[in-house]
């Protein structure tokens, strides 16, 4: 049992070295950088600098380069915003951060509303609100009793 | 919720909407560069945004405020700009010409690789200053909408004409030669 254990461990570690190993796929890096004329990701784009960005892309590709390298290049040439999504480091790392404080803290403040509203609804929670004064149970009562005649 | 709870919420809600109207009113003032060519066209001389970029013709960067004095003629351009290709001779024929005169050609290129801007420049022999700026953030300031276009600023830095597309025609040739003098004459 343990060997076999270590042998899946080895063997998803291989897998896992290998997959890293791979080089970047042209394709996808093309739907990662955006075209700086038309703004759009270079996949939807066929503008002169889209095709030149293509064409280095498929360069560096065949060069050897990682994905990390590709991309620094074109940052390097054409500013952060050739990036389609910004890098998770530095100032665009607010870009990530940001929307899930935000919605971690919207969902705070949804919880604590329909806690109380909740509560303010749960039977007892406002002993005062459900009891009649005497006199107006038996106006109530009479009421009822001059209905059902 | 509580009284003041419910103040300081109405409160960032209002700073939000505040916020968003000077994000508003910032970006309409920052979109003047498209007015810089229509009131140049007017016959006014607005002042040219002032950059540092860095140099493609050699090391260091280039102010464009360090040339007052001077009349300038910045033609934004990139290597991958059919029209830029056409026009590359005859403004290398401006500054050669004029340049004893105080009048200095600077080729601003954007959105381009660099390597290929130095080769564009090779290939047309390219001779007047060129500047670097790939993300194209100076373009924002002087209203680029495309590829090329031309301003001439008097010895003040003012903007008196602007050539949205190539200064190919005869008629635009003789308009930016014309520009050149009143630049000059400043």
């Amino acid at each position: 049992m343990r060997r076999a254990l270590v042998a899946a461990v080895g063997v998803l570690a291989l897998v896992g070295s290998a997959a890293a190993a791979e080089p970047p796929s042209a394709a996808d890096l093309e739907a990662e950088l955006v075209c700086p004329v038309c703004e759009t990701t270079l996949d939807q784009s066929n503008a002169p600098i889209a095709e030149r960005m293509k064409a280095v892309i498929r360069e560096r590709v065949a060069a050897g380069d990682s994905e990390q390298e590709i991309k620094d290049a074109l940052v390097a040439e054409f500013g952060p915003g050739v990036l389609a999504t910004p890098p998770r480091r530095g100032f665009g790392l607010l870009a990530w951060v940001v929307p899930l404080v935000a919605a971690l803290g919207a969902a705070v403040v949804v919880g604590v509303l329909v806690r109380r509203w909740v509560r303010a609804r749960e039977p007892g929670a406002d002993e005062n609100a459900r009891e009649l004064d005497p006199e107006l149970e038996r106006l109530v009562d009479d009421e009822l009793a001059r209905f059902d005649a | 919720m509580p009284g003041r709870l419910r103040l300081v919420a109405q409160g960032v809600a209002l700073g939000l909407v505040a916020l968003l109207f000077l994000l508003l009113a910032w970006s309409l003032v920052r979109d003047e560069g498209g007015n810089l060519a229509a009131a140049a066209n007017r016959g006014e001389r607005p002042q040219a945004p002032d950059f540092t970029l860095e140099r493609l013709d050699r090391t260091g960067t280039l102010t464009l405020s360090s040339l007052e004095g001077k009349a300038v003629v910045l033609n934004v351009w990139a290597s991958w700009c059919i029209p830029c290709k056409e026009e590359a001779p005859f403004l290398e024929q401006v500054w050669r010409r004029n340049r004893a005169r105080g009048v200095v050609v600077v080729g601003l290129d954007a959105k381009d690789f660099r390597e290929d801007a130095r080769r564009f420049a090779r290939r047309y022999g390219l001779t007047f200053p060129l500047v670097y700026d790939g993300p194209g953030k100076t373009l924002d300031d002087y209203g680029v909408t495309g590829f090329p276009e031309t301003f001439v600023l008097d010895r003040e830095g003012r903007v008196v004409d602007a050539f949205a597309g190539a200064v190919n025609s005869k008629e635009d040739r003789a308009r930016l030669r014309a520009a050149i003098e009143r630049a000059l004459a400043t």
